[in-house]
Parts: C-alpha cells; sequence; structure tokens
C-alpha cells in the first residue's frame, strides 16, 4: 500500500470542523428526530411504569386499559421508536459533522423523507395500539392478527429508515469522492456500517411484514406460515439488539476520548470490531428460537456456534475502553499502576452516564452468554430473565450511554450551554437510572431462575406454592420502576431546559470527536472495501439460513388463519 | 492483508478469551452429541383445525407405555391446558407432545427444564423424568392473548 498521507498529523486541539455550529437545516433534521426519540420515550416511561406496578401487584389498572395494551405501548415505544429516531439523530449529526461539516441538499431531501415515513408510521401503529387493536407485543407473533394498520404503520418506520442509511450512504460517497485516497472519519465509517448492518437485518422483518403479515391481515391471503415468519422476525430481531449497540459503542471509541481529554487507543480495532458485528449479528436469529418445533437441532446449533462469536469484538471493546481511559489518565501525568483512575473526569455527566452503562455490560453480556447458550437456554427461555437480561444491555448499557449523548447534543446544536447544575442533576439522575436497574433487572434475573414467565399480568395462578419464592421480588421490581420512571422524567425535565432554556454560548460548541494516538499508524484499505464484507455477509446468511428456510418453504407448514385473542 | 496492530496484551487477553470460548461451545457440542442433550423440537406437523379430530390430541392425557414411562399428549389452547392436570409416580419418564389449535403458546413446569415453545401447525417433543415428588405447576409463558395469565395447569409426582 502506497498512499501518501495527505492529512498532516494533527497538532493538539480539534480540528476545524468540530469548532462552529451545525448548518441551521441540519440542525433542524438532528433536533426533529431527537424531539420524536423523546417523545417516545415519555409513552414508553409512563406505560412502563403502570405496566410495571400492575404485574407486581401494586395497582388494579381501570376497566379502559387492558395490560397486554400497556405491555405493547411500552415495547414499540421503547424498542422500535425512541431507540431508532435517537440512533439516527445521533448519526447524523457525526456523519454531518466529519464529513465536511454539513449535509448536501440531497442527503438532506432523503433524510427528511425517511423523517416523514416514519413519523407517519409511528403515529399510525401507535394509534392501532391506542385502540386495542394491535395488542400484539412489540414482536407481533402470528398467528396473533392486528390491524392492517399497525403492520403498515411499522412498515413505513423500516422503509424510512432506510431513506436513512442512504443520506449516510450518500455523504459518505461525497465525501470519498472529494478526498481520494484518504482514510475515512471513524464517526462515518462506524455510521456506514451500523446502516449496512440495519439494511441487511430490516430486509428480513420488511419480507415478513409485506409479504406475509399485511395480506393475511386484509384478508388477502386465507394462511400464514407461522414459522417463516418467526425466523423471518427472529433474522431482523437479533441484528436489532446490535443496531442499538453499535451507536454507543461510536460515542465510546470517538466522543469519549476527547471528552476525556485523551486519544483514540487506535483507529483500526475499532473499525475491525464493527466489521466482526455486520459479519456475525445476522446469521444467529435461531438462538431466540431454539426450544420451538419446525427448526433442525444442527441449525439450531451452528447458529449458536456464530451467535458466541460476537464475544471477541466485545472483548476488544472492553480491552479498548479500558486502554483509553487509561491513557487518557497518564497523559494528564498519572503515575503508578492505578492513579490514572482518578484523573478521569467522574463528575461530568457525559463521560459518567456512560461509564455507569459499561458497568452494566459486564453481567449483561455474561447473561447472554447463557441464553445462547443452547440447553442452558431451557432454563431462562421466556422468563423474567430474559426480560431482565434486556433491561441490563438496552435499557441501561445503551440508554445510560444515550443519556449521556443528549446532555451535550441536545445544547450543542441549540448552541446553549451544558450547566454545572445540569450537569449535577444529570449524574443523579445517572444513579438513578443505575441503581434502578439494578434493582429491577437484577430481580427479574433471580424470579426468572423461579420460573416466571415473562409478559404475565398480575396472578398467583391460584395461590400456587411457587408463587410465593416470587412476591418479595415483586416488592422490590415495583420500586425500582418507580425509580426508572423518576429518573426518565428528570431526563426528560432537563433535556428540556438544555433545549430551550439554558444559558445561550457566546462561542461555538464543542462537537467532541477524538483523535488517534498514532495518526500515522493508517487502517488497511481493506476494511473500507464494503462489497467484500457485505459479500461474506451474505455467504455467513446463506450457510446459516438457506437450508431451514428453503425446507420451511419446500415443505410447509399447514398455516394459520388470523386469530384475534384479546 | 489484515495488517492491524495488536498491543502484547491485547493478544493475550484475546487469546484467552478465545480460548474459552471455543472451550465452552465444545463442551456444549458435546452435551448435544454425547449427552444427547438437546432442546425440544420436533418436524411433526398438524393442522391447527384437525387438532381436535386426529389421533393422539383428539383425546389429550397421559398414557403409560411401560414400566415408569409415560406419554403426555396435550393441547395447549386459549386458555387451558388439556388435560389440565396429570399425575404419574416418582421417577417416571415423560414424553412431552404439545401442540395448539389457536396461537402460539408455551409450556413451563418451574423448577424442571420442562420448557417448550408450542407453535399452532406443529407439535413440539420433550422427555423429562420427574425425581421430586409434589405438585408441579405448568404455565404458559408465551403471551397468548387477555386470558394469558390465567393459562395453567399441574402435574403431580407421587
Amino acid at each position: 500500500m502506497n498512499e501518501t498521507v495527505r492529512e498532516p498529523a494533527r497538532p493538539d486541539g480539534p480540528a476545524p470542523f468540530e469548532r462552529g455550529t451545525f448548518d441551521r437545516r441540519d440542525r433542524a433534521l438532528i433536533l426533529a428526530h431527537l424531539g420524536v426519540s423523546f417523545a417516545a420515550l415519555l409513552i414508553g416511561a409512563l406505560a412502563g411504569l403502570f405496566q410495571g406496578l400492575q404485574r407486581t401487584g401494586f395497582i388494579q389498572l381501570p376497566q379502559a386499559v387492558g395490560y397486554y395494551q400497556l405491555l405493547t405501548a411500552h415495547g414499540v415505544s421503547l424498542a422500535l421508536i425512541f431507540t431508532t429516531f435517537f440512533i439516527i439523530g445521533f448519526l447524523y449529526s457525526g456523519t454531518a459533522k466529519t464529513l465536511d461539516g454539513r449535509f448536501r441538499p440531497f442527503e438532506r431531501a432523503l433524510a427528511w423523507i425517511g423523517f416523514v415515513l416514519m413519523t407517519a408510521g409511528t403515529v399510525m401503529s401507535l394509534l392501532m395500539i391506542l385502540t386495542n387493536d394491535a395488542t400484539v407485543l412489540y414482536t407481533f407473533y402470528a398467528p396473533m392478527r392486528a390491524a392492517p394498520w399497525f403492520y403498515i404503520g411499522l412498515a413505513l418506520v423500516i422503509v424510512g429508515s432506510w431513506f436513512s442509511g442512504w443520506t449516510i450512504f450518500a455523504s459518505y460517497y461525497r465525501w470519498k469522492k472529494a478526498h481520494p485516497g484518504e482514510v475515512s472519519p471513524l464517526f462515518a465509517y462506524m455510521s456506514v456500517a451500523t446502516m449496512i448492518l440495519w439494511i441487511i437485518a430490516t430486509l428480513g422483518v420488511a419480507a415478513e411484514v409485506l409479504f406475509q403479515l399485511i395480506p393475511w391481515s386484509f384478508g388477502w391471503t386465507a394462511r400464514i406460515n407461522v414459522e417463516l415468519s418467526r425466523a423471518l422476525f427472529w433474522y431482523f430481531g437479533h441484528p436489532l439488539v446490535y443496531f442499538w449497540l453499535l451507536p454507543a459503542y461510536i460515542y465510546w471509541y470517538v466522543n469519549i476520548p476527547q471528552i476525556i481529554k485523551g486519544r483514540l487507543f487506535s483507529d483500526s480495532l475499532p473499525r475491525l470490531t464493527f466489521l466482526l458485528f455486520i459479519l456475525y449479528s445476522v446469521p444467529v436469529g435461531f438462538h431466540h428460537q431454539l426450544m420451538e418445533p419446525g427448526i433442525g437441532a444442527f441449525w439450531k446449533f451452528l447458529q449458536i456456534f456464530f451467535t458466541m462469536i460476537v464475544v471477541v469484538p466485545s472483548l476488544m471493546t472492553a480491552f479498548a475502553m479500558l486502554a483509553t481511559f487509561e491513557l487518557s489518565g497518564r497523559l494528564k501525568g498519572a503515575k503508578g499502576r492505578f492513579e490514572w483512575v482518578r484523573k478521569l473526569p467522574w463528575k461530568d455527566v457525559r463521560f459518567f452516564a456512560p461509564v455507569l452503562g459499561m458497568a452494566m455490560f459486564i453481567p449483561a453480556g455474561a447473561g447472554g452468554v447463557v441464553n445462547a447458550s443452547y440447553q442452558m437456554n431451557q432454563v431462562v427461555h421466556n422468563t423474567l430473565w430474559v426480560t431482565g437480561h434486556f433491561h441490563m444491555a438496552l435499557a441501561t448499557t445503551v440508554v445510560s450511554t444515550f443519556f449521556g449523548i443528549a446532555y451535550w447534543l441536545v445544547p450543542a446544536l441549540t448552541n446553549r450551554k451544558l450547566t454545572r447544575g445540569a450537569n449535577n442533576l444529570g449524574i443523579l439522575q445517572s444513579w438513578l437510572w443505575f441503581l434502578g436497574m439494578l434493582l429491577l433487572a437484577g430481580s427479574m434475573h433471580i424470579v426468572g431462575l423461579f420460573g416466571e414467565p415473562r409478559r404475565t399480568a398480575y396472578t398467583t395462578y391460584r395461590d400456587h406454592p411457587v408463587v410465593e419464592v416470587w412476591l418479595p421480588y415483586w416488592q422490590v421490581m415495583g420500586v425500582a420502576t418507580v425509580f426508572v420512571v423518576l429518573s426518565v422524567l428528570l431526563f426528560l425535565g432537563i433535556v428540556v431546559y438544555l433545549w430551550a432554556f439554558a444559558p445561550r454560548l457566546e462561542t461555538a460548541a464543542e462537537y467532541p470527536i477524538g483523535t488517534p494516538l498514532d495518526p500515522a499508524q493508517r487502517p488497511p484499505r481493506i476494511l473500507e472495501r464494503w462489497s467484500l464484507w457485505i459479500a461474506v455477509t451474505a455467504v455467513l446468511i446463506l450457510v446459516a439460513y438457506g437450508v431451514p428456510v428453503w425446507e420451511m418453504l419446500q415443505n410447509p407448514e399447514p398455516g394459520s388463519p388470523p386469530i384475534r385473542s384479546w | 492483508m489484515l495488517n492491524i496492530h495488536l498491543p502484547r496484551y491485547e493478544r493475550i487477553w484475546l487469546w484467552i478469551g478465545g480460548a474459552s470460548l471455543v472451550l465452552f461451545l465444545i463442551i456444549l457440542a458435546l452435551l448435544a452429541l454425547l449427552g444427547d442433550l438437546n432442546p425440544p423440537g420436533n418436524m411433526r406437523m398438524i393442522a391447527p383445525e384437525a387438532v381436535r379430530t386426529t389421533p393422539p390430541f383428539d383425546k389429550p392425557g397421559l398414557k403409560q407405555i411401560g414400566p415408569n414411562e409415560y406419554r403426555a399428549t396435550v393441547v395447549a389452547q386459549m386458555f387451558t391446558f388439556q388435560p389440565a392436570s396429570m399425575t404419574v409416580p416418582a421417577g417416571s419418564t415423560v414424553h412431552f407432545e404439545v401442540t395448539s389449535p389457536d396461537v402460539v403458546h408455551g409450556f413451563e413446569i418451574p423448577g424442571t427444564n420442562v420448557n417448550m415453545m408450542v407453535i399452532p401447525g406443529h407439535i413440539t417433543e420433550f422427555t423429562y423424568t420427574f425425581r421430586k415428588k409434589g405438585d408441579h405447576l405448568i404455565v404458559c409463558n408465551e403471551y397468548c392473548g387477555s386470558g394469558h395469565q390465567v393459562m395453567m395447569g399441574s402435574i403431580t409426582v407421587q
């Protein structure tokens, strides 16, 4: 590889594009996405509050509201809407910043089309949940049939998010044209990788919704192949969790080094990490279907093998984070083995909130290995253990990181100051969130091992003795639910303040982008040959899914007519 | 090709992590192949409308098929199990076969490894030996509709 280093190693201090306000039009675009995501967060949290207090026996719901209706609203608003809008807003901010400072009109047009489609779809789906015509939970398993408009709404969200992906691809392509031979900025590279992963993953659920659920819910087709629909859903359902996780990783890898006044530990390893996620997050969906018929044991085990490979990029990330932190402490003059720990900005919520999330990722990851362990899954499948698992991994690791992002991104967009008071309230809010989730998800894990099923309204199973063991954990879960909802309300209050009321900045707000420790070390070119990695991904998907899905089509099950069971 | 600089400690860290992962996967594979420890499954199918008229599901229940060996034919439906209760002597091996005439259900016995998805159109099978005496609760652990929380059964081990 015979390329010249075009850009000189940067002097200390950020490069020019990292200062300066956002373009007015980009700002409107990003704030629109964040606004919808925060609205979904509020709806989802309130639904979670009443749902959580009902199932633990603290309250009874009024006749007009169903437990499962609230649970559907909780799952759809938080897992599908809040995350997707927040992630796209955050990725836009960093790609616009690092790809020559702003989007171009064509890119913005794509982005707005995506936003309008996704928002229309969200409103449509939430209305159907509100009228109790889509009480099918966020996994919408057939043959329970929701109103067709619920599925159409979801399809609009998916198709809209593809436009968001194209926005990012178009700006990346534009930058590559303008900077031939240069290595792309890390933030943009990771955003491209995240959206490639997202588009490959959503192909599955889009096929399920467009070709199976919508025609069937309208009555145009009489029966649905249930097992095929589940396979398509989980083809999407597992990479979905990496779609949540990767933006958090972007923040950890790219932004945090600058916030803690350190350096990027490496510019190449994070790229490799993201490639491994593209390769090994899709051909793994069967590990959500280990307990069911219609899929051969061999294929289940093969996908377990692929699932476990993502342990490797997770270990790489754990190492890189600690190395980045140590490096930052030592750059500030820390000596000895552990003095660097004290040099870290513990009182800065932009750092502190995601670090709490990272800490929770250790038990969350260990629990995930249990879930995916073929035989061991039998002990925990569909128990509250699983709910506890993703309240650690998604609701704590990812969402706590999103809190940390929002605390500086919102004022950076409105050119306001993250005041000391807001920062300190944010630290309080993060603690409340972390401890609340620790109690909530911890209890869910334990009571799940005692066999309590997930997704179940308040019941004592006619006072069966098994349930007695569960009761003390319900007390903890109920109290913890109140904790985390208070934390969300506090967060939203701080965000409103930062959005509209915090003092304006005289100079432009900083957008933190870390610089590599050793800029002379260029990432290998092959890491950016996307067609190669997409082709390898396609082969892996074909290996993992080809035969079993072919069998589902060649030797189809009898199929099921639609049923409304609520 | 992938000429990426890895610091020495990171290489050690990844080797330890990678090796324990491989060891772990080998153990899982050996348990599956030699110990015959596989999760429930099976490829048998049945049309959901035909469940109530097709043997053996037209007469769900417990049938002795050998010394200390039983076959439990169970229909999981909105929002009951048929049969609702079963009784077996301690030490019995029970071969479960479960299907659904309507939506997706779960079949879980807390405190045991019995945990199955019941998918309409398919028959799920799993074998378990009950050693502990007592009244075991059977719950549906997959959301199946407004009465999901009352869907229960019992298996008594004497």
